[in-house]
């Protein structure tokens, strides 16, 4: 443990992933149930469907997103050092870099999904 | 000595063959998930807007392919071992004793459930195939 809590990047980044794994974990919980409910009671998923199309809905969709992507990049950066332990030594330049592909992605997606925003609070483009 | 090194993963267990074995297959289903997650969050948030995926739009488009439908239970399957594994240390991190067995348990049991629920829905869902 005491590894871990040296603070700095090392501690930050354990800190997302923990952060982002736990929320996805929560999201794929209801995601299972609302997609069961496609094959048990379409009527009551299609009800439900109208969270997609709220300013919050949304805004929840986008944060999902940003987990997704943070904990795919981590996860990714964490496999590196483990099976190739040389790569340790540059743990902190491997988390900037996560940043760095994190935000080329990030911002043409955060585009779409604003346009799904501007949509749902009926502002006409 | 893998302990040697500051690393922001779970160190590899030593001895423990179960635990080994879990600590490989987390890494292993990570870099499924990777390819697996984003392209689903991709294809159903980005290209597709998700307000208007309804039932009959999964039935007739999503999953109208054994391919898509083996895919998403292939995703279902990674997503629900690396999750319930990952929560499982989560956990154990918290303090010992009778509550968080407990909690593991019912970690387990809602794994089970979410198993059962997302392989009926992906098996049995109809397939509706649209006039062409």
């Amino acid at each position: 443990m005491l590894v871990r809590y040296r603070g700095g990047e090392g501690m930050l980044a354990w800190a997302f992933h923990r952060l982002s794994g736990v929320a996805i974990w929560l999201f794929v919980v209801l995601h299972v149930f609302d997609i069961f409910l496609v094959g048990f009671a379409p009527g009551l998923y299609d009800s439900l469907l109208f969270v997609y199309a709220t300013p919050p809905g949304i805004v929840a969709e986008w944060l999902l997103g940003a987990a997704v992507l943070y904990h795919a990049l981590n996860g990714l950066r964490i496999i590196i050092m483990d099976f190739w332990p040389r790569m340790t030594r540059y743990h902190r330049q491997l988390w900037y870099l996560n940043w760095v592909v994190f935000a080329i992605v990030g911002v043409p997606v955060t585009w779409v999904i604003y346009q799904q925003f501007a949509r749902s609070m009926g502002w006409a483009s | 000595m893998s302990a040697r090194y500051g690393r922001s993963g779970r160190v590899k267990p030593q001895g423990d063959r179960f635990e080994t074995a879990v600590w490989y297959l987390m890494r292993l289903s990570g870099i499924g998930l990777f390819v697996l997650v984003l392209t689903h969050y991709l294809i159903l948030h980005v290209i597709y807007d998700p307000s208007e995926q309804d039932a009959s739009w999964i039935a007739e488009v999503r999953w109208s392919s054994l391919f898509w439908r083996v895919l998403d239970w292939t995703m279902l399957m990674l997503v629900l071992f690396h999750a319930f594994m990952g929560m499982r240390v989560v956990i154990g991190d918290m303090a010992g004793g009778r509550p968080v067995k407990i909690l593991r348990y019912g970690l387990y049991l809602l794994a089970v459930v979410l198993f059962i629920l997302g392989t009926w829905v992906v098996v049995t869902l109809p397939n509706v195939v649209p006039d062409a």
